[in-house]
């Protein structure tokens, strides 16, 4: 029984981290940029529903909807500010931007929230109990799963059915004949700059009902992690994003329940590792070979 | 036939000249009394982070690949050289500190192989995900790493209650606690000798055959390969020079502080140091001086105002954007005809007095 | 070409004065007469000392940004709530109090320190954690400075030297006091142990408990560790306690964990007995936290924050003032004692305006090694100071009930 529920618990850790996966390779995909403060934006939304249910009393649908919205600016703005224009920039340069985004956004809500931890009050709680009580499942963790394949469904449809999905593929293969096709490169990735921090939001909100503590580094741990997920998947790929999310889940749960709670992150690392020398594009990558 | 030098290792000569001058000024100012005391205590990790700058842009700017574990070969070397030097408790300081360093800068290069191997045959966001993964086993492994030390050798064990010692031995490396009770022997003067080493290694290299088959790789892999480049071996060469120089600046390092603990060497300092580098300029040496000298400085400086000590990380990440900003803003590049606005570039120009010159990525 | 010149001028002259700027910072900091009431919120106490007084500049280093971040302001607050009182009684010694950042990291608590050298800083209080504290204590043992740890409970922060002082229990004491209550006490025949491996403290108190458990012939039946106060899952670990049967959980970690452990056991009907080490004080005044999770908890701590004595309730109403609501914890009331100590034994030192900091220094170890001297506070009555810095002070067991602490 212990076997199944730790499967449980791989599984619902890894729906987060591939939420949250989803939203750092949309991002990847199109704009080719690691975006380091995506794990912040989880923080940001998760405060913002933290004070909506907490301080002002909104239901929680009401106040998942507010973060999204907050999130969802905060995207558009850090996008149009700080990554627009290092467009033409090399792409170290984009990732150091990304990183002092970070540190701007762990240190402001330091300062305007304060460093202590404050305990989240989920969107939902109670828990499942099957087989006599022997295995417990939580709705959160339920809700996570669902949100997680949701959202994986619905973004492989855009992509694949809607003019601006579309709009994102060509940007993502190039930009320079997309703009030609009359293709506005500009909104199309702050487009997807909203996408990815609203999912974010939704991640924050799910992982912190899951795990109910709050603070200004919350973010950054998941975020590593969920960065570490999309390569194992194959950054870029949606799907990939997704299996990559649910495989680092139950790597890293069983890591810890069979081998060694000291070792588990190097366990998880190491696998990482394997999967990319086997496969240097990650599981569901493509592997472009280069021509000369 | 005149003999020239070239421009490259004019370049060099400046550089050992800046570090020399700058190694006596400060040395002036200290016996003057002129040197406030924390100025005075970042000397040495100052010297650290540039080496560690410097050897970081061996890879990324001169090999061209991106790391984000360089911090984990600098743990490497930190915690090997703790480790020599409390073996020879009997041994001269000096002598000590040298050891340290020396077998840091083999833990470092032993580390470098032992990643550069599998994992240069990766490229690009790839071999960056795989040296953070690395830069974070290493962590890992040292966290759960008990050393002791007794007369009939090192003991090692993972176990928590730590290895039995005989008579008189010492823990030194325990576990999550890190390594206690080093001996300070780190000095300002040994870490301005390792830059000058530093600098006298990775120079010539760059300047070497080997350096120019370096620097072909990182513009063009495919040409490179197809005049003959052999390419696993020069990338690995780059990387574990750069890897065992990291060791070297770790070792200085573990040894300046009486305590250090493995989660010192994450990510952050990684990514710290990677921010030295770029802002500094790809490929330029000189700017990785000068950036990591300053960049390190700058929130201990911060700390002098009053009102902004809780706001001292918040202002160094927004100076951090509007550096990446500024420097990148076609219209200024454009406005200065200039390709490369980091600090390299702009000592570039202040020294050619404003004339517009082509300049070479890398051997600054 | 011209803008091109005028631009590196410009660039230039921006570093020129941000350089001199950092040094303009610098050289008012030594003479920081008017910083004082700067630093906390609302000091509001800037009576012009009266003649005779002696000033001491006390200089605190701990983490105010970063992870660390809330337990290093909660020692900020609590000392600064201690020097506002003090200095509003107008006695013979008066205390000038900064407090720099050292984010949780041995080399910036260095420089933290050298900062506040440059301030021509008296006694050094804290750091706030450990393995800046033994770093910070190696370099003033050398430049013969007092100083007193709030916080930084590890017995290497005083080992082999003179002058550093903690104010907290050290963590191999703590772990052996829990053995031995949970053998007097009987809580429970089978035990588990989760704990931080990547945290000198946790670690620290965890390896004691196991030794002594094994002395005392207590059943270990699970040890269970987590990499970093981050992790957020711990369902493997309460499943290997669960499954080992273990009926009594001893968590020496700090109360974000531990709420985490308490929310998920609870998810999976998992009830034994939690005992937590003072790192645990703190849980029932996180915001939203339910405090029915906490129930029947046991904890080790010096503090209780809603007790009713007139100190404790002054305490938490100024504190709270100060920090804008935050409930202190006891790293708050460790803080605050330590002022209290370093003021009271001030006092009583003849001759204290002559000194410099290294005759202060030998003074002060002198008095609190002396065992006549002894400091009341919120986290103990009648404390004194052993010869290796370790403070001797009784431990307190409490037990959460109906959402307060009692006495266990």
């Amino acid at each position: 029984m212990s076997f199944l529920s730790n499967v449980l618990t791989g599984v619902s850790l890894g729906s987060i981290y591939a939420i949250i996966a989803l939203g750092y390779t949309m991002v990847y995909g199109i704009a080719k940029m690691l975006n380091f403060a995506h794990g912040d934006i989880i923080m940001v939304g998760a405060f913002m529903c933290f004070f909506a249910t907490g301080k002002y009393g909104l239901p929680p649908l009401v106040s998942v909807l507010l973060a999204m919205v907050v999130c969802t600016t905060l995207g558009i703005v850090i996008e149009g500010l700080a990554y627009r224009p290092l467009r033409e920039a090399p792409s170290l340069a984009v990732l150091i931007t990304a990183i002092g985004v970070s540190y701007l956004l762990q240190n402001g809500a330091q300062l305007l929230w304060g460093a202590d931890t404050k305990t989240f009050t989920p969107i939902v709680s109670g828990a499942l109990s099957l087989a006599g009580g022997r295995l417990n499942i939580s709705y959160i963790s339920l809700l996570a799963m669902a949100c997680c394949l949701v959202v994986m469904v619905c973004l492989t449809l855009f992509t694949s059915r809607t003019r601006m999905g579309k709009a994102m593929r060509a940007c993502s293969e190039d930009k320079g004949a997309a703009q030609l096709m009359g293709i506005n490169v500009n909104s199309t990735i702050s487009m997807t700059f909203a996408i990815g921090s609203a999912l974010a939001a939704i991640a924050g909100v799910l992982m912190c009902s899951a795990y109910p503590v709050l603070s200004p580094t919350t973010g950054s741990l998941p975020g590593i992690r969920a960065f570490t997920a999309a390569v194992f998947g194959g950054i870029g790929s949606i799907p990939g994003a997704f299996l990559g999310g649910i495989l680092l889940g139950i790597i890293e749960t069983f890591a810890k329940a069979y081998i060694s709670t000291d070792l588990s992150d190097a366990v998880v690392f190491a696998v990482l590792i394997i999967v990319l020398l086997v496969k240097p594009a990650g599981l569901l990558g493509r592997y472009v070979p280069e021509k000369v | 036939m005149k003999k020239k030098l070239s421009k490259t290792s004019i370049n060099g000569f400046i550089n050992y000249g800046i570090v020399t001058a700058a190694f006596l000024i400060l040395q002036l100012m200290i016996a003057q009394g002129m040197l406030s005391n924390t100025l005075k205590s970042l000397l040495v990790p100052v010297c650290c982070y540039i080496v560690m700058a410097i050897s970081l842009n061996l890879t990324v700017g001169i090999l061209g690949e991106l790391s984000l574990g360089h911090a984990g070969f600098m743990s490497l070397g930190a915690f090997s050289g703790i480790v020599t030097a409390m073996a020879l408790p009997e041994a001269a300081p000096g002598l000590r500190l040298v050891a340290a360093v020396l077998v840091g800068s083999i833990a470092g290069a032993l580390g470098g192989v032992l990643v550069g191997v599998p994992v240069l045959r990766l490229q690009g966001d790839y071999l960056a995900i795989v040296t953070l993964a690395f830069g974070e086993i290493i962590r890992n492994i040292i966290v759960v790493l008990y050393v002791g030390l007794d007369e009939k050798g090192l003991h090692i064990t993972t176990n928590s209650a730590g290895p039995t010692l005989g008579e008189g031995g010492v823990m030194v490396i325990k576990g999550p606690m890190g390594a206690v009770g080093v001996p300070k022997l780190a000095s300002f003067a040994a870490g301005f000798l390792l830059v000058l080493i530093t600098l006298f290694v990775v120079q010539n290299l760059v300047a070497s055959r080997a350096g120019r088959a370096i620097m072909a790789l990182r513009d063009n892999r495919i040409a490179a390969e197809s005049v003959g480049i052999h390419v696993t071996k020069y990338k690995l060469m780059a990387f574990v020079i750069s890897a065992a120089l990291a060791g070297a600046a770790g070792a200085l390092f573990g040894l300046n502080y009486s305590s250090t603990v493995s989660s010192k060497f994450g990510f952050n300092t990684s990514i710290l140091i990677l921010v030295f580098v770029v802002l500094g300029g790809l490929g330029s040496i000189r700017g990785s001086i000068i950036s990591a000298a300053l960049l390190y400085i700058l929130p201990e400086m911060l700390r002098g105002f009053e009102i902004i000590t809780k706001a001292r990380m918040l202002i160094y990440a927004i100076i951090l954007i509007a550096v990446m900003l500024t420097i990148n803003n076609p219209a200024l590049k454009n406005l200065l005809g200039e390709r490369d606005l980091s600090l390299s570039g702009l000592l570039g120009r202040l020294k050619s007095g404003g004339k517009i010159k082509e300049k070479g990525g890398a051997g600054q | 070409m011209m803008n091109m010149k005028r631009l590196t001028a410009c660039l230039l002259a921006v570093l020129m004065v941000l350089a001199m700027t950092a040094c303009g910072g610098n050289n008012n900091a030594s003479s920081p007469a008017s910083d004082a009431g700067n630093n906390g919120a609302g000091t509001g106490n800037d009576t012009p000392a009266p003649a005779g007084t002696v000033t001491i500049k006390v200089g605190g280093i701990g983490p105010l940004t970063g992870d660390l971040a809330q337990y290093g302001t909660a020692t900020e607050w609590g000392a600064q709530v201690a020097v506002d009182e003090i200095n509003a009684l107008n006695g013979p010694v008066r205390l000038e109090f900064d407090f720099q950042d050292d984010t949780g990291v041995a080399e910036t608590g260095v420089a933290a320190y050298n900062t506040l050298k440059d301030w021509d800083v008296d006694v050094i209080y804290g750091t706030t954690t450990t393995a800046p504290c033994v770093a910070v204590a190696s370099e003033t043992f050398a430049d013969r400075y007092f100083q007193l740890t709030p916080s930084a409970s590890s017995p290497d922060v005083t080992a082999n030297k003179d002058n550093t002082f903690q104010m907290c229990f050290t963590d191999p004491g703590q772990g052996a006091a829990a053995a031995n209550y949970m053998k007097d006490n009987n809580l429970g025949s089978k035990i588990g142990v989760i704990y931080n491996n990547g945290d000198a403290y946790s670690a620290g108190i965890a390896q004691a408990f196991i030794e002594k458990a094994k002395e005392l012939s207590l059943e270990v039946v699970a040890t269970q560790t987590f990499p970093a106060d981050t992790t957020t899952d711990y369902t493997v670990q309460l499943n290997a306690c669960k499954d080992a049967g273990a009926d009594l959980v001893f968590l020496p970690i700090y109360y974000t964990p531990a709420s985490l452990i308490l929310a998920q056991a609870k998810q999976m009907s998992y009830a034994p007995t939690f005992f937590g080490a003072d790192g645990m004080d703190g849980m029932l005044d996180m915001e939203g936290f339910d405090k029915s999770l906490a129930e029947g908890l046991m904890l080790m701590t010096p503090f209780n924050a809603s007790a009713t004595d007139s100190r404790t309730a002054t305490f938490v109403e100024s504190f709270k003032k100060l920090s804008g609501d935050v409930i202190p914890n006891q790293f708050a009331a460790d803080g605050y004692d330590c002022m209290y100590a370093i003021y009271e034994a001030c006092c009583e030192i003849e001759g204290i305006g002559e000194m410099d900091h290294s005759q202060l220094c030998d003074a002060l170890i002198a008095k609190f090694t002396s065992g006549t001297f002894k400091v009341d506070g919120l986290t103990g009555t009648g404390m004194t100071w052993l010869e290796s810095g370790e403070i001797s002070k009784a431990p307190v067991v409490v037990k959460v009930e109906n959402g307060a602490y009692v006495n266990a």
